[in-house]
């Protein structure tokens, strides 16, 4: 390992630029974080890719399953919470393919701060944009699978923990596969089996809630886990990255 | 620990160690597998509800039981590989995968035979039976992402990152799992854990666990062996190994 | 005594398992302006990027280098719908200033006054070059490591590349970069090449 490091210096070459000193930890997490969101507003199309996915999977179960009112709104909990973690999936699987092709990602690397830090940027600019506005329009979708109306709240809250759970564990596998240029398939089957507790409390909390129980235990572990992920996550997601860039 | 470590990772030490190793421990671990089977299959007495039928619980439970601590060793070899940086444990990861894949895959069809004549179906969505398809999932994971990348030496330290991940998690999937099935009030019969097994059926239960441990050992060593030789296919030392045993 | 900015001690590189080169040793001082040689295929990127610390499965070794690098690779690292300035701005480095006037000042340097607003991806491949290398107007960091940055800018942005790279390294700073034109910088330039170390 480097021992006696020299460290940076003002060093204005004839020509240079003699400004104001480089940005500290948090003004560069701001600083990707703006980067990030401006880049991805400049595509709105983009954004409504997972709400319209979810609107289509949506569509397909009244055809498959039948009409039935009660049948619906007795699935409706496993449907939502099935199709949000599959709208993830479609999304979370490209999260840093754009700049790992672009470069970004080396220069992210380069930086002196924490490329788990740096990384954590981004991913909440895609849980901003793909899971809070999905829990937004969640409500239109549950009354399209008649949903109980008690059911609605919990529906949102769950959703807006749970798929920032979904996003960081979508975040891990993504960083592990950035550098493959391989889709689908394998990224299903790294995530969907971490996926399984928080889609399991999802359900949970929102069928309790539709049938008149508290759901708030339910709640408190999906918010136990996204914390948990919150700490864990961006440690793997760094992790990730730096091998993915080893190649 | 730490000279220990170092003297693993060293592959020259790590063949012979591998060769002693085989001689002693693989025909032992065949013996107990015979001894196991015959055991269990013609001297343990028959279960006075299930009959015959229980007897294959001394492949079940041996194979379920090291498919999930095949996992966790799998992790341990991770993290020794990102930590110390010693190829050895990159070897062992992907020599555990295939293994622990395919008893978690034994423990799930073994399950399914045994589920047909005690729940009248192939397969019931039992919290255990989940349970251990999600691991079947959790080393089908790190198995592709291994075989994905080109760089193996990459591969090995992507494999160790999910392979941590997914230590992590698999308390919370068990538990939730748990939890999933007793919301779902399960109508079906339990039979296996709690209910206190005799000992003339748990010794031979444990010869088999022995047994599964060590083959499973075996096997690792094995498949370990034949990807240091295929790594070090040319260096002098192999050659020397090969050549003046 | 000049100070030793970066020091590379018995580098051996790995690609998958095999070795690609063997005992590399690399000291740059300040003030000094390398070239890395060799032939297609002998490392030339990889060992720039193990300088840089992208690369570690492969690498053994040690590598002393300062606090902040400036590594420029192939690769712009721009935002395609971002402009030049919201680029320099948020640049994922985290390198260099990020005051507006700058930022247009070193974007006039390398001649893109009046593109500073287009989104970058409006920008022909030489020009979105400039943007990246605008940085080298910008940044404080002491050792600069550019793979190939002559590739893709005309000769007017070569001479004015040139000129900055003299400047740095007249400056006290150190560069070490990759490039198919041989001697550009005749007196300052030095010449490492790496086909001796190729296993």
């Amino acid at each position: 390992m480097p021992s006696n490091r020299p460290t940076s210096r003002d060093l204005p070459g004839d020509n240079a630029w003699e400004g104001a000193p480089s940005s500290g930890a948090l003004a560069y997490l701001g600083s990707q974080f703006n980067r990030h969101l401006r880049a991805s507003l400049r595509r709105p199309g983009e954004l409504l890719n997972p709400l319209v996915f979810f609107l289509m999977v949506v569509t397909l179960f009244p055809l498959g399953l039948g009409p039935a009112p009660e049948q619906l709104s007795a699935m409706a909990p496993g449907i939502l919470w099935v199709v949000a973690l599959l709208a993830n999936l479609t999304v979370s699987g490209r999260l840093f393919v754009a700049d790992f092709e672009d470069g970004s990602l080396e220069q992210m690397l380069l930086a002196r701060h924490s490329l788990a830090l740096t990384a954590m940027a981004e991913v909440m600019v895609h849980w901003l944009l793909s899971g809070v506005t999905l829990a937004l329009v969640s409500p239109l979708f549950a009354a399209m699978l008649n949903l109980p109306s008690a059911g609605i709240p919990v529906l949102m809250v769950s959703l807006l923990l749970g798929s920032l759970c979904l996003s960081l564990i979508g975040a891990i596998a993504a960083a592990l596969t950035v550098s493959l240029r391989r889709g689908g398939l394998l990224m299903s089957l790294l995530i969907i089996p971490l996926n399984v507790p928080i889609l399991i409390f999802g359900v949970a909390a929102v069928s309790e809630a539709a049938n008149g129980y508290n759901a708030s235990a339910w709640l408190a572990l999906l918010g136990a886990f996204a914390c948990g992920g919150l700490v864990l996550a961006p440690l793997a997601i760094g992790a990730g990255l730096r091998i993915s860039m080893d190649t | 620990m730490w000279s220990v470590i170092h003297k693993m990772g060293s592959p020259p030490w790590f063949y012979r160690f591998a060769g002693v190793f085989l001689r002693w421990c693989l025909p032992l671990a065949l013996a107990g597998l015979l001894v196991g089977a015959l055991w269990g299959l013609f001297i343990a007495p028959p279960d006075f509800r299930q009959g015959n039928s229980y007897r294959i619980i001394f492949i079940h439970v041996p194979a379920a039981v090291v498919a999930l601590a095949g996992y966790y060793l799998m992790a341990f070899a991770g993290l020794v590989s990102l930590v110390w940086k010693i190829k050895m444990a990159d070897t062992a990861m992907r020599a555990v995968a295939p293994v622990g894949g395919a008893l978690t895959f034994i423990a799930l069809a073994t399950g399914a035979i045994w589920g047909k004549p005690t729940w009248g179906a192939w397969w019931v969505w039992d919290a255990r039976v989940t349970s251990m398809l999600i691991l079947l999932f959790l080393y089908l994971g790190v198995i592709a992402l291994f075989e994905a990348y080109e760089n193996k030496a990459v591969a090995a330290r992507a494999c160790a990152v999910l392979a941590l991940v997914g230590t992590v998690n698999i308390p919370i999937i068990y538990k939730s799992v748990d939890w999933w099935y007793s919301l779902h009030q399960p109508a079906s019969i339990k039979f296996t854990g709690e209910s206190a097994i005799d000992s003339s059926m748990l010794y031979p239960l444990l010869l088999n666990i022995g047994a599964f441990y060590l083959t499973f050992a075996c096997v690792v060593v094995l498949n370990m062996r034949a990807a240091l030789m295929n790594i070090h296919r040319q260096s002098a030392w192999l050659t020397q190994e090969l050549t003046h045993p | 005594m000049p100070e030793l900015l970066l020091h590379a001690q018995s580098v051996c590189l790995e690609r998958g398992y095999r070795c690609l080169l063997k005992d590399v040793n690399f000291a740059v001082q300040e003030g000094q302006l390398w070239q890395l040689v060799g032939p297609n295929g002998v490392g030339k990127t990889s060992f720039l990027r193990a300088l840089a610390g992208l690369a570690k499965v492969g690498v053994s070794g040690t590598i002393q280098r300062p606090e902040t690098v400036l590594y420029q690779g192939h690769l712009p690292g721009l935002k395609p719908l971002l402009s030049p300035l919201e680029n320099l701005r948020w640049h994922p480095s985290g390198l260099g200033t990020k005051e507006l006037d700058a930022l247009t000042w070193a974007l006039e340097k390398v001649d893109l006054a009046g593109c500073e607003h287009l989104p970058v991806n409006h920008l022909s491949a030489g020009q979105q070059r400039r943007v990246a290398l605008a940085r080298l107007w910008l940044c404080d960091a002491p050792l600069w490591l550019l793979d190939e940055p002559f590739t893709a800018i005309d000769s007017a942005g070569a001479a004015l590349l040139g000129a900055r790279l003299l400047a740095h390294v007249e400056a006290g700073g150190s560069v070490v970069f990759t490039s198919h034109q041989p001697n550009r910088f005749a007196e300052q330039l030095q010449a490492m090449d790496l086909s001796e170390y190729a296993v």
